[in-house]
Order: structure tokens, then sequence, then C-alpha cells
């Protein structure tokens, strides 16, 4: 922490005398049923070290064999960038202890990648509501590698490794299948560099949504960026120390984390010291990094090619094949649903800024209306993501649950009151919207019996008023059905209550 | 001493088959034979007392039901301890393991169990396979039952003592580097390296992938020969296991013709160096081999000179890289450093490591580590894997010309204990004529020709075919193994000395 | 290449491979080394020797062998831990961490 007492420049301050230099690496985890190198399920969240065997647990003598899914899953990813997709490669190890990854090397993939040389095209929404702008961002290569086991740090105060007097192991996650996309040095105006590092992530994790290739779960870490930055001083070529910090886990996050660590690291070139080369951690309550591990150049991960694993040799027909399985482009297809959707150019750019266009493709697909998914994912559910600080994706809230909601809607049997109440519930856990319907008895009431009574209590106290609508004044009968839905506590059918009124009074 | 004990594996099979015998009998007589001889052999770290004789027992109600059998159902096996067996413990001869019971069988001992072989337990190697003698077991050596002052050679030391000694008609050893054929030529047994991918690795405690399998050795040509046909195989759970059908081992091992076979003698794996009575044992077997009708040629492999020299970095590379894994934070050994109150993760690793492995394999770890340490990867572990390719390619133009390859299996007869231990390079010159087999894949085989006119003790001729051709070395050995009056070792030998 | 190779490179190796010699055993090492290293860095001069070499990392010419993607069963967590020095909450119990990967 040799860093914490040089004072931390404000961003905008910071881009006037340094141009930032970022790489991303993102971590995305496969949804394939198994492991990737064993035949164990991947589930999340299941009980501890019950998604294991001796090959993902690295007992003695035990052997890994690919998973072809995976395979398929890393070309499909690497076509989507546009990357050459290798017509041979190996897995290598690579070499380094540590307590969650069993065999004390990683399965993964060295000089010699499935995918190389790619790029995708992201949009930066304009501050000013105008055209978007879009950035070229090269894609140095997507390996395919596995994932290390959980620990679970027991004594210290806060539950973090520092402190603790000793650690847990579970190993359900050892092996899952993980894709590493890591880009080239990403040159943009300094001002952009946030906005471009979050369109990055935010486009990368639609399009592994649109490949259904995985979860694409920030929060639950199925897909984690690292972001790589270093700090140039304007007009010079030289090259700055750079700092790795390690899975940031929101798309806001990620901007934010570039915008602390120029501001950190300007701090530190001002003040005429170096930056340390080092991983260094997100911290989500207040936007800062603090120093992990240093990186020294005694860090030597002797790779070698993995002797237990035959080579990866896709042949170009199967490449082929697998190019026609992909999705639109993300560009053609935003294009589409605009025109489907009927959504103005607005429309769009405020649903794909959000990072909510998947979110409302699934609540359509699950039977709202495009103009209903979109109120609620750009208005309620906007709103409370951020309150809480966190991304729309990350709400535990499905789209089918939102197209729940909407339906009870549609179908009479909430108003929009009682749909933030079934919302709330669901966001709760408290389970479906039917479930939360039927567990707080939101359900409007519709039933003439009990609504004819009540109409006929709101006449008989309010006199003068039924005398008006009587006498021809229509517009009175809004006070009348003020007084039943007050009395009913807002779970009226209010459109029948103002027929049972009129009724009633004509 | 039983009689039962000095038969064949095949000799076996065929009075199980006519009833003559039970397994439980057998069975019991090998246990009797370990009880009264290993004390002195040492060649068994665990004894499967129990799981053998139900194993046996349950072999013979099925046979009395008239149910139909595999060949060797009944004939008892040994197995060397680096193999998973989930009901006996597995060391691989190392503290770090000391009675660790592994959850999973390893497929060979799978197969063995599905043909009804009894385990009768499980025996001493170098620790993790590491030695030529089997005195870098953390156990206690192995020792050679023609004299026990004598190394039975390594690392299946003790699988190959079990045989000899007639604790076993059978036993499973592995071969990284000579590690089954030469304590066969030591011991005076038959032992085969088949094709690397032949046999499964699966649940092997792995030394170095690239050159470890696992391989049958017997008493005769056949016996081997029937024990391989049980575990080759293509199994799913190795990635490296040949999917194609097993060559006709047994088949070959019962035809034994050399009539017209081309017969390759390697010059680069004799003559200076080599013990005198073994370069004799030899070159009369090669006489042999002629005389019954072998086409007898010179071949020259001279990317063989380098094999040692590649090993010893391929192998310690791998080896540094495999046993990563015993870290004391999942199964294995633990222990706390000594003066440090609150010891971390780390330091209970390293602690651990220190204790729990033994010199021998520190030193190959500390070597692999700087083989593959970068900047020197390419000078040595890189260099290294093409001289494989140069050994590869001298290996095809020799086949090119000969159906097999013969030679020495080992420079020397056993030697004593504690002779070369104080000189880890003079111990690795050993396996010069073992190496080659591994670095290329291909299979090999040590037959027993005799006792060396010098020293009295057995002489091993090797044969080397291409790969997936292991019939080739059943054939040869075979034709060669009724031209040579190979003793047996006198069971009352060691039954004597008690 | 010269195979020189200091105490302390064998010491640093040492922490590579998470072994933590003695003081013994780092000078054993430091003498034996250097003679097996100058032995096997022979292979660089034959294959300086021998021209263009493709490097054999399998002796067996596969490749593509692919498992479907189909659970398996695996281990309870009972014998997943039944080997572990020390559990706790169905996890492996291990002494603290300190670096962070
Ligand atoms: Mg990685
Ligand atoms: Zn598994």
């Amino acid at each position: 922490m040799s860093t914490t007492t040089t004072p931390v420049v404000a961003f905008d301050d910071a881009i006037t005398r340094y141009d930032p230099v970022m790489g991303l690496e993102v971590h995305v985890e496969l949804n394939t049923a198994t492991k990737m190198f064993c035949g164990c399920p991947t589930a999340f969240g299941a009980e501890p070290n019950t998604q294991v065997c001796p090959v993902c647990l690295g007992l003695p003598g035990a052997l890994p064999v690919v998973n072809a899914k995976a395979v398929e899953s890393a070309i499909r990813i690497g076509l989507a960038l546009n990357c050459e997709i290798a017509e041979w490669c190996r897995f290598a190890r690579k070499n380094y202890f540590y307590p969650d990854m069993p065999k004390n090397f990683q399965t993964s993939q060295y000089d010699e990648p499935i995918a190389f040389d790619g790029w995708i095209d992201v949009q930066v929404p304009a501050e000013d509501g105008g055209e978007p702008e879009v950035f070229r961002i090269e894609i140095e290569r997507a390996h395919m590698e596995e994932d290390t086991g959980k620990s679970l740090h027991v004594g210290g105060a806060t539950g973090r490794i520092h402190g603790a007097d000793h650690s847990l192991l579970d190993y359900n996650r050892a092996g899952i299948p993980l894709i590493e996309i890591v880009t080239r040095t990403i040159h943009v105006p300094a001002e952009k560099a946030p906005a471009v590092a979050r369109a990055y992530v935010t486009q990368l994790r639609e399009l592994m949504l649109a490949l259904d290739v995985s979860d694409a779960r920030m929060d639950q870490g199925s897909l984690r960026a690292d972001v790589n930055l270093s700090l140039t001083p304007k007009g010079s070529d030289v090259l700055g120390t750079r700092s790795e910090t390690k899975n940031v886990n929101s798309f806001r996050s990620v901007e934010r984390a570039v915008r602390y660590e120029v501001g950190r690291h300007a701090g530190i070139l001002d003040a005429g010291g170096s930056v340390v080369q080092e991983t260094r951690h997100f911290h989500e309550a207040d936007g800062s990094t603090s120093a992990g591990r240093e990186k020294s150049d005694a860090e030597d991960y002797r790779y070698f090619p993995e002797p237990d694993l035959a080579p990866v040799a896709p042949s170009r027909e199967w490449v082929e094949q697998l190019r026609g399985t992909l999705p639109e482009p993300p560009a053609e297809r935003r294009q589409r649903l605009q025109a489907e959707w009927g959504f103005s150019d607005l429309d769009m750019r405020d649903t794909v800024g959000a990072g909510a266009l998947e979110l409302v493709v699934e609540t359509v697909e699950a039977g709202a209306t495009p103009a209903a998914a979109k109120k609620w994912w750009l208005g309620e559910l906007a709103r409370r993501a951020n309150e809480q600080g966190t991304d729309l994706a990350a709400l535990p809230v499905t789209p089918q649950q939102v197209a729940g909601v909407q339906a009870l809607i549609d179908d009479g049997r909430v108003n929009d009151k009682l749909a933030r109440q079934v919302l709330d519930g669901v966001l709760a856990g408290e389970g479906t919207p039917e479930e939360v319907v039927a567990a707080r008895g939101l359900e409007v009431v519709s039933d003439d019996g009990a609504l004819g009574a009540a109409v006929d209590r709101a006449i008989e106290a309010n006199p003068d008023v039924a005398q008006k609508i009587r006498d021809g004044k229509v517009q009175a009968a809004g006070a009348l059905i003020g007084s039943v839905m007050k009395e009913m506590r807002g779970q009226a059918d209010a459109a029948r209550v103002r027929e049972l009124v009129l009724e009633k009074l004509s | 001493m039983s009689d039962l004990i000095r038969l064949t594996a095949s000799e076996i099979a065929d009075r199980l088959a006519t009833g003559d015998v039970t397994s439980v009998e057998v069975t019991q007589a090998h246990l009797d034979r370990i009880e009264a001889v290993d004390d002195q052999v040492h060649a068994f770290l665990h004894v499967g007392r129990d799981s053998a004789l139900a194993t046996a027992a349950d072999v013979d109600a099925r046979r009395a039901a008239g149910e139909q059998l595999p060949t060797l159902a009944g004939v008892p096996v040994a197995v060397k301890d680096l193999i998973n067996t989930t009901d006996q413990p597995t060391t691989a001869g190392s503290r770090i393991l000391e009675g660790w019971r592994p959850p999973y069988d390893a497929t060979v001992v799978a197969r063995l169990r599905a043909a009804g072989l009894p385990i009768l337990g499980k025996t001493n190697l170098d620790e993790f396979a590491m030695g030529s003698s089997n005195e870098h077991s953390a156990y206690g050596p192995t020792r050679n039952p023609w004299d026990t002052d004598r190394i039975p050679g390594g690392s299946s030391g003790g699988s190959a003592a079990a045989v000899a000694a007639h604790e076993a008609p059978l036993a499973l050893g592995t071969d990284t580097g000579g590690s089954i054929r030469q304590p066969g030529a030591m011991t005076g047994i038959v032992g085969v390296k088949p094709t690397y991918g032949g046999v499964s690795r699966y649940g092997v405690v792995a030394m170095a992938s690239s050159l470890d399998q696992v391989g049958p050795m017997g008493r005769s040509v056949l016996d081997a020969a029937l024990l391989h046909e049980v575990v080759a195989g293509h199994d799913p759970m190795d990635s490296t296991s040949i999917d194609a059908p097993v060559p006709a081992v047994v088949e070959a091992a019962r035809r034994g013709d050399v009539q017209g076979l081309r017969v390759g003698v390697v010059r680069e794996l004799g003559g200076e160096g080599f013990q005198p009575g073994v370069r004799a044992a030899f070159d009369r077997a090669v006489e042999l081999l002629a005389q019954a009708g072998a086409e007898v040629v010179e071949v020259s492999c001279p990317s063989f000179e380098h094999g040692i020299a590649a090993y010893y970095l391929v192998m310690p590379s791998e080896v540094s890289s495999n046993l990563a894994r015993f870290d004391a934070m999942r199964y294995g050994l633990r222990v706390a450093p000594e003066g440090l109150t609150d010891p971390s993760a780390e330091q209970v690793m390293a602690a651990s490591r220190d204790a729990g492995f033994g010199d021998e394999v520190k030193r190959r770890i500390v070597l692999g580590t700087y083989a593959l340490s970068s900047g020197y990867y390419d000078a040595y572990y890189g260099s290294a894997q093409k001289v494989r390719t140069l050994v590869a390619r001298d290996f095809a133009a020799a086949f090119e010309q000969v159906d097999v390859l013969v030679s020495p299996t080992a420079p020397t007869t056993a030697w004593r204990l504690g002779e070369k231990s104080d000189d880890p390079l003079a111990m690795y010159l050993e396996d010069v004529c073992t190496i080659p087999a591994n670095l290329a894949g291909v299979p090999g085989l040590n037959l027993p020709v005799g006792l060396a006119d010098d020293t009295g003790l057995p002489v091993g001729v090797q044969f080397l075919a291409p790969a997936q051709a292991d019939d080739r070395l059943y054939n040869a050995a075979a034709a060669l193994e009724r031209l040579v009056d190979a003793p047996q070792l006198s069971a009352d030998a060691l039954e004597g000395a008690r | 290449m010269s195979s020189a190779l200091s105490r302390e490179d064998v010491a640093h190796l040492a922490n590579l491979a998470r072994i933590s010699l003695s003081e013994d055993e780092l000078d054993r090492l430091g003498a034996e080394l250097p003679a097996i290293l100058d032995h096997v860095a022979a292979v660089q001069g034959v294959v300086d020797a021998a021209g263009d070499v493709e490097p054999m990392s399998h002796p067996v010419p596969v490749a593509n062998v692919f498992r479907e993607d189909v659970v398996r069963p695996g281990l309870t967590p009972d014998e997943a831990l039944s080997g572990a020095p020390a559990s706790e909450e169905q996890r492996f119990l291990v002494p603290k961490i300190l670096g962070e990967e």
C-alpha cells in the first residue's frame, strides 16, 4: 500500500496531462452442462464439493478429457469476434501454486490460442443524445482455460483474506470452462476511455448472450473483467507502468475503475513517483482500488504443452459450419429489433445505453409488448438499480417475471400501483408474480357483489355528489370512485367501479 | 512350499479351468509365500489378503455355477503401488501419500477386477517411480531375490522381485524410462512396456505424462501377453489412449516364429561400457535367433546416444508439474513448519513438500523447474523435445530395414545396494538402452536369457518394435524364450535362508 | 550454455517449486545439479547440428480427442474429503492463505 499517501487526481484534470492506455481481459464462464475436462455438472450455487470428481479435484492419477461443447463455444466466440481460428493449437500448463487450484497448474493455452486477431465495434452513447460514436476494439486472442475453486476466509473481521485464521475450499467451480478474451492496447481519446471500456464489456456480454454460450452474469462471476491501465504523458510515446484491476463485476464499475486508476496513476506521476506493477482490487462502495499482489519479474509460470491432452485441430468444415450458427451481428440486430418494436432512435439508444437490450428482448419473448418491457426496465427497474448502485442485469428479477407482472396488469388483475408492490415482492425473493399476488393478497377486486356494496356505501355517504351525477354531471363520479378505492385500499377495479356508479345513479 | 507357486499364470489358468485347483487355493499359496519370504525381499508395501481371497472365492463360485470366465480369472496378481486401488492404500512409495486411500480405481485395476484377478497387494517402488534400484522407496528398498544384498532394479522393483520370488505369478508395473524392462532384466523375468497409449494411464499416479506406460510382468512371454490383453485397450478417460484394436499379443506369444524375421542389433546400445558378462549373454542370444532363421543385421540409431540427456530434461520437467498437486491441502501429508506458531498455507505447503518428498524426487523437481523456467525453456525443454523427434526418426528409419530391434536391456547385472547411491548421474546412465522407446512411444520387452558368466546374475535382452506392433515383441521373444535356457530362481533359495 | 547454478539459483527454484529446502539440501543440490546439467545440455548441440526439427510433445500423433458434454457421476462430498488433512462445513480446511491470485 505504498501509494496510499499520494492524492488521487480528478479524472478530468488527469486527462489534461496524460493519455490512458488500456487493455481489457474478460473471462467468460461457459454455460456447458459439464466442466472443461471432466463430466462434473456446473450449476451455480450448489452445496460445497458436490460437483467434484478425481479430475477436477486434482487427485493423483486423474487425467483430463476436453469437453467438445466448450471447444465449439470457443470457436463460435472467436468467430463472433471476427477472429482467425487456429488450424492447430494446444493446451498448456500454467504452473503456479495456489490452494484454490487443485493441480497447482492451470490448464490453459499459451502461445497457441484457439482464436486470435479479431475485432469488435463498440458504440458509445453520445452525451448530448446525438449519434453514438463507434470505436473498433482489436482482439488479440481468445483462449480456453479452466476456472479455480472458491475459498472462504474464516476468522477475519471482514471475511476477506487478510486477518483470516484459515480458509475453507470448495471445488465446485474448479474446472468450469472459461474463455479468456484479451484486447490489444486500446487507444481512444482520453475523455472517452471510461465509457469505451464500459461499452466494450456491455457489448461483449450482449454477444455472449446472443451466442447463448454463457449466462454472462457479472454479479455471479460468470463474466469477469480485468482492467489493465497505464498512463502516457501527453505528447510522449513512453509507456507507463500498468496496473491490473481484477474482477470488476459490473458495467458501471468498469467505468469507475478506469476513472479511478487514471486519477491514481496521475497522482503518483504528478508527485514524481513511479507506479508499481501490481494487481488491484476494486471496491464497489467508494469506487476506489487497493493494492493486491505485486507482479515481479520472478513470476515464472513455466508454461509447457499439456502432455495429457491431444492438440485441438478444428477442421475448416467444422469452423464454417459453426460460422453458420452465429447470430446476426449486433448492429444489424439492433436495427432489426428497432424496426420490429417500433422504437424511435432515442428509445433504442436509451435501451442499449442502459444495458437493457437483452432484457427487453427476453421480456418481449416472454409475452410483454416492447413498449411495456421498455417502460419497466428503463423506468421502475432502472430507478431501483440506480438506488442500489448495481446493473439492471444484476437485479434479482428475471425478464419472465417482469413479463408476468405486465400480464397481471393487462388481465386487469392488478393496477399500476399494485404492480409495483408485486415487483417489490419479487425483488424481495418472495417468489413469482403469481405467488406474490397470492401471498400479499394484492389482486384487485372486480367482484360485483363486493364492489356494489362499497359503491352503495359511497353513495349513502355522499348524497350531494350522488345527486349531481343523477343530474347528469358524470364527471363528478370521480369523487365516488376515489372514495371506493380508498375504502378498498386501492385494490378495486377502478373501471368497474365507475360502471357501477353510473349504473346505480342513471 | 506349495507347488502352486511354481506354476506360470497360464498353467494356473489351465488348472483353474479344468477344476484341478481353486482360485482360493492358488491365492492362499501365494499369500503364504509372501508371508514366508517377503521379510527378506520386501517386495510388498501392502498385502490385500482379505480382498484377494474374497475375489478368489467369488471367481470359484462363479466358475462352479458354470459361468464362462475370462482366461485369467482367479489367477492372482500384484500391483505396483503407483496404481490406484480403492480397497488398498496407494502410496507411490512416498511419505507424502502415506496411508492414502484413493476414492477411485485406476482403469487397469478396474479391468483386473472385471477379469476376476485377485489382487495380492501393492508392490514397492522407487518414490514416484523415480529410480533404477528401488533404493529410493520411502519405505525401505526391495531386495533382489537372486542375491538379497543386491538391488532388484527399478522403479518397478517390487513387482519384478515379487514375480521372480514366486510371491506372485503376475504383476503390473509402470515404465517411464525402463522401469519395467530393467528390473525385469535384473531379476530374470519378462516385462513389457506397451506402445504409449496402448494401456490407460487413468488412475496411475503420474510421473512423466508423455513417457509413462503401464505394462505386464510375468515369468513367461505368454503370461505377460495374457495380462497385457486384460489391461490394454482404449479408455475414454485417457486422452492419450489409442482408439484402435489391441495388437494380437497372445496369439503372437503362442506363435513364437522368427523364420525370416528381420532383426536389427542396435550398434549404439552395446559395446564399450557394457559388462562383459552382459555382452556375452546378449551375443549368444542373437546367435540363437540367427540359428532359428532370423535375418540378423546391425543397424545404427545415432540419436539414441542423446536419449539420456533428452530424457533427463523432459522427465523432470513433467515431474515438476505433475507433482505440484502434492501440497498438503486436499490429501496427503501435512506438516507444520518448525518454529512458526501461525503458519500460512504457503508455508505449510513448502514444509510438507520438504518433509514428504525424498532426495531424488526433490532433485528432479528442482531440475525440472529449472528446465522449464523462462529463458531456459528453449535451450532445455524445447531442445529435448526436438531430440525426441530425432530418436523417433531413427526408429522409423530402422524399422524400414528390420521388423524388430534388439539390445541388452541394461548395461550391467544387478549391483549391490548403496553402490551407486552417491552418484545420481551414474545411476541415470543405467537407463541408456531402455529410454529411447519411451521417448518415441514405441513398445519394448525384456526377456531373461540366462545368467552372466562373470556375476552369475540374470541378463535380459530387449526387443523393440514400431508403435502398435507390440505383437512383434511377443512373437520374437517367445521364439527366443524356447531357445535359451534361462534358469528361474530356485524357490528353495529364499526358503532356505530362513 | 553455461550450467553454472548458484546456491541462490537453487533457492529460487526451490521457492518456485514450493519446497522449503534445508541449508544442507541447498548445498548438496547446488553441487549435484551442475554435473547433471552439463550432461543434459548436450541436447542443444545435437539440435543445432540437426537443423530444422519439430519438437515432439506427444508420442502418439492424435488430435481432437473430445468428450461429449454429458454429466457423469463424480465423487460424493465424503469421498472427495476422505483424504483431507482437515475439513469443516463440507469444505477443505487449509491454513490462512497469504498471497492472492
Ligand atoms: Mg487466464
Ligand atoms: Zn470433475
